[in-house]
């Protein structure tokens, strides 16, 4: 059996089989009027938990009618905000920070680093500047200005999120609930069969993320994001002259700065890995439960207004 | 289900205005104490102004890293530099004898001081990092006058908030907030490694601020202007670079 089947993507098996639509994992149709309705709609879905509930609250919207009642949501509300604002600020931050790199994209080891100096590693594209030596024979448009402004917003914005989410986090029991493994999974066996896809499930598993999901998560939260927060921080000359072990642990400023590149790839290389693993376990399904939280809106059998 | 939606709705409500409310508040009390940078308008201007106010708060005397003497970097790169402009070619020729420095403005007594007087106002050192903005580095010993000791000479009246720097280069001027230009890592720098301040480095007369990347140490540097605020310089955004969409602030 590959691990690439689609059992282990699923995070949560559809307990009704009875909807073909939702078995291909599209979201239920609901009735709406007005685009802008649709927008408020949004806005009420991702602050409230209920889908019902909103329609309750706002004349004109309908929603399908859901027989199996779920009280809690797949993804709290808090979840959800700082899920998408991450989303944002990660996206900038990595356009942003490829285009610094293309302005000199030499990595360097130690205290310092400039062309006259030999990297540890080039990475072999033109650069944006013509005093980087790089083969080619030609330089690429300068677009450090505006990238530079927005990489520290979308920082800020980023560090601002993390910190809403781990304070949530560590209040409502999110991360010893959702994320740590339970006390009973976590033996090498236990990570074997979860990334084999052979985890035998029951009713309180099928809601939740095995073993290797909660480990990953539990990494790019407490280690990459706090991780590359801190050997960015540590290019920074202000922040340094502050707290200047920030970057003298680290090796210097060159080595924060290879080590900001590398572990910013693993942040990449994490967001490709969950946004396949999300397409294989159904594409809008997993964003409606990002999005509304998914409760109620699940296992849908009748056709009933609400 | 609804009246649990409804508290939270209210909730949800209670929470934005409060936001907005500390927002407003937030944005006073920068205004108040001067924590927002001259270019902290504009689409980018929050994370500028949270960068620049966070620093201001938690560091405002805080010192630039300096590294030992055998840390000098043996290969600097010097960037590179726009073809000098006849003026600055004549002041070459005679080896920069008649170099001056205009200090004005918002001072109780302008002055006009040769490298030599400035050498007479006081001489410090430094052993720090040049950090450009596209990620490269270098170690060098910089040695100049400290910019607070030429103001104190100068007077800057008690209002002053920006020193406003222009060199000979075309399109060549910035500005300090009185923390970096009062800062004693700031210098007016014409030595480098113990010897003279090489041309390509921004000899005769570089501004060095450690505590900043490097496109703030703008070299060949001719005149301090005092002022109480940058509108009406340039386009008030506090420095050419920022004019060509580069962040004022940069202690990034």
């Amino acid at each position: 059996m590959s691990p690439w089947n689609r059992e282990f993507f699923k995070t949560r098996p559809i307990e009704s089989g009875r909807h073909p639509t939702l078995l291909r994992g599209k979201a239920p149709r609901t009735r709406m009027g007005h685009p802008g309705s649709f927008l408020v709609r949004c806005v009420l879905l991702s602050i409230s938990d209920s889908e019902r509930a909103v329609c309750a609250i706002l004349p004109g919207m309908s929603a399908v009618a859901s027989p199996v009642q779920q009280t809690t949501p797949r993804h709290s509300a808090v979840v959800r905000w700082t899920h998408w604002l991450t989303v944002i600020a990660f996206i900038a931050l990595v356009i942003t920070g490829g285009e610094l790199v293309i302005s000199h994209p030499r990595f360097y080891w130690g205290e310092t680093g400039n062309v006259n100096m030999k990297p540890l590693f080039t990475i072999h594209i033109p650069s944006s500047r013509d005093t980087v030596p790089t083969g080619y024979g030609y330089v690429m448009p300068d677009q450090n200005g505006w990238s530079r402004y927005l990489h520290f917003e979308a920082a800020w914005l980023a560090v601002i999120t993390g910190v809403v989410y781990g304070i949530a986090g560590f209040w409502t029991g999110h991360f010893r609930k959702d994320l740590l493994p339970a006390a009973g999974e976590r033996s090498w066996r236990d990570y074997w069969l979860a990334f084999r896809g052979r985890r035998a499930r029951d009713d309180a598993g099928a809601r939740s993320y095995n073993v290797v999901q909660r480990t990953v998560y539990l990494g790019v939260i407490f280690v990459l994001f706090p991780l590359v927060i801190w050997t960015g921080l540590a290019l920074s000359p202000g922040f340094n002259a502050v707290l200047p072990f920030f970057v003298d642990v680290l090796g210097g400023r060159q080595s924060a700065r290879t080590l900001h590149f590398f572990v910013s790839d693993l942040l990449v290389v994490f967001l490709v890995v969950h946004i396949v693993m999300i397409a294989l376990a159904g594409f809008w399904s997993r964003m409606r439960e990002m999005i509304t939280g998914g409760v109620g809106a699940d296992v849908v059998v009748g056709k009933e207004r609400v | 289900m609804s009246p649990i939606s409804r508290r939270k709705l209210l909730t949800g409500g209670a929470v934005t205005v409060a936001g907005v409310a500390g927002l407003a508040a937030a944005d006073r009390i920068a205004r108040r104490y001067g924590l927002i940078p001259p270019d902290g308008g504009g689409v980018y201007g929050p994370g500028e102004t949270l960068t620049y106010a966070a620093q201001r708060v938690m560091g405002k005397h805080a010192l630039a890293r300096e590294f030992p003497r055998g840390m000098i970097s043996k290969s600097p790169f010097m960037n590179e530099v726009a073809p000098h402009n006849d003026e600055f070619k004549r002041h070459q020729a005679v080896n920069f004898r008649d170099w001056t420095l205009t200090v004005d403005g918002m001072v109780a007594g302008p002055l006009s001081l040769s490298v030599e007087d400035l050498r007479a106002l006081g001489t410090r050192s430094q052993i720090t990092e040049v950090v450009c903005e596209e990620g490269w580095s270098y170690v060098a010993e910089w040695i100049g006058t400290p910019v607070e000791a030429v103001l104190r000479e100068a007077g800057t009246l008690p209002q002053v908030r920006y020193i406003v720097y222009t060199a000979m280069e075309k399109d060549g001027w910035d500005s300090l907030d009185m923390a970096d230009a009062l800062h004693p890592q700031t210098l007016l720098t014409w030595g480098m490694n113990d010897g003279d301040l090489p041309v390509g480095f921004g000899g005769p007369l570089r501004m060095r601020v450690p505590r900043q990347l490097g496109y703030k140490s703008v070299k060949y540097v001719m005149r301090l202007t005092a002022t109480d605020s940058m509108k009406g310089i340039g386009k008030g955004l506090g420095s050419a670079a920022a004019e060509g969409g580069y962040a004022w602030y940069s202690g990034i």
